[in-house]
């Protein structure tokens, strides 16, 4: 009997191993929460804040896609990944969706297996040096030390980008944002390269801000998205279409606290379409017919997210540039929602 | 006699199987067995189905592709241009290396403090416990943060060596200056000293898949031929005073083929130092030895020092104190007593623990990582296999690999043990 019980449970756990990743939406319902790949700590992107909470740019779309599934953007649980233990995690499925400033890349969707679902921000690679060390551009770096985070596309550009420009340079390689700032500021190296989003947001932690500048060098494209696993593509949609709604919301000025009202007054079939009000959007995602209300309503539109934990006046204080939306110059254009 | 012809005879029947004890143990042994090609076949299936549900294949071919990151230490020439192979050799010759000096160091170490620490002088015997305590019983990791830390964070930065005008004006010194005759510069990044560069160096020798540096290969053949020969020189000198009781005068000879051809052999070949200067942010030139590599040596030497010193404690205690007495009766001084009786009885004891140590040792290399040291550890099992997306050949190969690691030294040292064996004649 007990040995019926064990070879039982030892078949279910097979089935169960081999079905997770097939119903990604099925497993996350029963589960109860999301569990969401993040940063181990960059702040203004996803770091905990000094009461434990998750806050920042990508935690926050983690949060819209929490309230588009269960209408409660509390119902997330978030795991952080390094650099070098965020596919593993996703693909092993430990983590559903990964939101984690990770870079659009080729090989990464095709041999990797994974599906980037959008691009929430455009980035590229930066340098950042101390001020006193008197350079004014990256080709300046001729026989710098630099340090660099592992398992990123930023470990390959660096070495492209120098000998493109036949210079070199002495690579220290670390794990993580905070051991690259402890040897950074340290002075174990010359320059820290990764996103230049990521440049600016360390920068804000440091005690000393003003006295570091980041090179006007961008060496690279870095798009920068949320990651599901290659082969659900009802999964991916859901993650996909909650991103473009944000932006729709935007695009339509449909925010955090205008969202009921809006919903009320309306004339506009797309965004009744949209928060619900005609149509059977959610359905269509196998969700609630207001779960893209309900993410609006959790976090705000793109802007918003933006303003409040990357925007201008915030301490990482960057400009909207390549992520305004396409109607103002930017790159951030979402398909129309029919 | 009718009862004992009446043994029984009946045929066999499965139940015999499990109670009789003359096929038991062969029941059980199958069952284990076919236990465990289950779990066997299990994991296989199971890796098989997942590495296909996720559209992967085990294959090694990624060895050959461009690699396409840079390694800070390297021994043999490698640039981003290289393969993946070429990254994991340069990685295993970065674990070999810190190996190798660190297994050195420990012995050393160790066998020093081990004496010491049954040394008669009080203070020295308990210095020496306070030290073995300490290391043993701290994690490894720690003395590695540890020495990293105080190294990177007690050293001036590069900029502090230069000289403005405005400083050689107002005749005032920087903040740090070299050592050594200005030949050595130790900065917060790393120690950076000469290099041996030859003027006349014999070149390298294309294989196709692989280029030898002949200006090394020759220095280092030169040396094995001297050193081989001095050996048959000590060996006939022995023999020559065991047949006629006079040890013949040899310490000239052997100075002489010790050192006398590599010399030549480094002057011919035109024998020069490249000093390391202060250029733009680095010193360039010479050889920089990173504060990783120095760190991760320095821990683990005084680290596997600890178990070391106890080992050959427990070795020299080994050997009874009537031999020492007996050894003094014959009129031996107590040097010639150490090495002639007690050493060569407690190396029996010491050898076999002491593999395990340098095994350990070598193994515990891969803990490089938390100083940034690329190591086999960070090159095929961190960048290459990030990069690649390949953890399945990555992990299985490194583990492989440190498997024969491990084995060949293992291989090496019970050839020693076996050598200095206690031989029954």
């Amino acid at each position: 009997m007990k040995k019926s019980v064990f070879f039982g449970a030892l078949a279910a756990t097979t089935l169960v191993a081999g079905l997770a990743g097939a119903a990604t939406l099925e497993d996350v319902k029963a589960r109860g929460e999301l569990i969401c790949g993040s940063n181990t700590g960059l702040t203004g992107f996803g770091a905990p804040d000094a009461s434990g909470n998750w806050t920042g740019f990508d935690v926050d779309l983690c949060r819209a896609v929490a309230a588009a599934i269960f209408g409660d953007a509390t119902k997330v649980k978030f795991v952080p990944t390094t650099g070098e233990t965020r596919f593993t995690a996703l693909q092993s499925g430990e983590v559903d969706l990964l939101v984690r400033n990770s870079t659009w890349t080729a090989s990464r969707d095709s041999e990797l297996a994974l599906d980037f679902v959008a691009v929430n921000y455009y980035d590229g690679q930066g340098f950042m040096v101390k001020k006193d060390l008197g350079v004014s551009s990256a080709k300046e770096l001729d026989g710098a030390t630099v340090c660099i985070q592992t398992g990123t596309t930023t470990e390959l550009n660096l070495a492209d980008f120098f000998k493109q420009n036949n210079i070199t340079y002495q690579p220290v390689t670390v794990n993580d944002d905070s051991e690259a700032q402890r040897q950074y500021l340290a002075g174990a190296c010359d320059a820290y390269t990764t996103d230049a989003s990521g440049l600016a947001a360390s920068r804000a932690t440091m005690p000393d801000a003003e006295n570091h500048i980041i090179l006007p060098e961008i060496i690279s494209k870095e798009p920068l998205g949320p990651v599901v696993r290659h082969g659900d593509n009802q999964w991916a949609d859901l993650v996909r279409w909650t991103f473009y709604a944000l932006l729709v919301a935007e695009e339509k000025g449909i925010t955090q606290a205008n969202v009921e009202e809006v919903l009320a007054s309306t004339a506009d079939e797309e965004v009744k379409r949209l928060l619900g009000a005609s149509g059977d959007m959610g359905a269509k995602f196998g969700l609630d017919n207001a779960a893209f209300k309900n993410a609006i309503k959790a976090v705000g539109n793109y802007g918003e997210i933006f303003a409040r934990n990357i925007g201008e006046g915030t301490s990482i204080n960057l400009a909207r540039g390549l992520n305004a939306l396409w109607t103002q110059g930017g790159l951030q254009y979402a398909p129309p929602f029919r | 006699m009718a009862l004992a012809a009446d043994a029984p005879k009946d045929s066999f029947r499965l139940s015999m199987l499990v109670y009789d004890t003359r096929y038991r143990s062969y029941t059980i042994q199958i069952v284990v067995l076919v236990l465990f090609g289950m779990a066997l076949a299990w994991l296989l299936n199971n890796t098989a189905q997942n590495l296909a549900l996720r559209g992967k294949e085990f294959n090694f071919g990624f060895l050959w592709q461009r690699a396409g990151y840079d390694i800070g230490q390297q021994l043999i020439p490698y640039s981003n241009d290289s393969t993946h192979f070429r990254a994991l050799l340069v990685g295993l010759l970065n674990t070999l290396v810190v190996a190798f000096w660190g297994c050195i160091f420990a012995t050393v170490i160790g066998t020093i403090v081990g004496v010491l620490r049954l040394s008669k002088n009080w203070l020295v015997s308990r210095l020496m416990t306070v030290y073995v305590e300490m290391f043993r019983n701290v994690p490894l990791l720690l003395w590695i943060l540890l020495s990293y830390v105080i190294l990177s964070e007690t050293t001036p930065a590069p900029r502090d060596f230069r000289v403005t005008d405005e400083m050689a004006a107002a005749g005032t010194e920087p903040a740090a200056s070299m050592m050594f005759f200005d030949t050595v510069a130790v900065t917060n990044r790393g120690t950076n000293i000469p290099a041996p560069v030859f003027e006349r160096g014999l070149g390298t020798l294309d294989l196709g898949f692989m280029s030898l540096n002949l200006t090394f290969w020759a220095v280092a053949a030169v040396i094995v031929a001297s050193v081989f020969v001095n050996r048959r020189m000590v060996v006939g000198a022995r023999a020559q005073q065991e047949a006629t009781g006079i040890r013949p005068v040899i310490w000239w000879k052997s100075i002489l083929i010790l050192f006398g051809p590599v010399i030549a052999l480094l002057v011919a070949m035109g024998l020069d130092l490249e000093v390391p200067e202060l250029k733009g942010f680095n010193f360039q030139g010479g050889i920089l030895v990173a504060h990783s590599f120095t760190a991760l040596t320095i821990a683990l030497s005084l680290y596997t020092a600890a178990f070391v010193a106890e080992i050959v404690r427990a070795g020299i205690l080994a050997i009874s104190r009537g031999q020492t007495e007996a050894a003094f009766a014959l009129g031996l001084r107590p040097n010639r007593t150490m090495s002639l009786i007690i050493l060569p009885q407690a190396l029996r004891v010491i050898i076999p623990p002491l593999i395990s140590q340098y095994l350990n040792l070598t193994k515990n290399t891969s803990l490089g990582i938390a100083v940034s040291y690329l190591d086999l550890r960070g090159t095929l099992g961190g960048i290459t296999l990030n990069q690649t997306g390949r953890e399945l050949e990555s992990m299985l190969l490194m583990m492989m690999i440190y498997l024969s690691l491990s084995l060949i030294i293992s291989a090496v040292m019970n050839m020693y043990n076996r050598a200095v064996q206690l031989k029954a004649r």
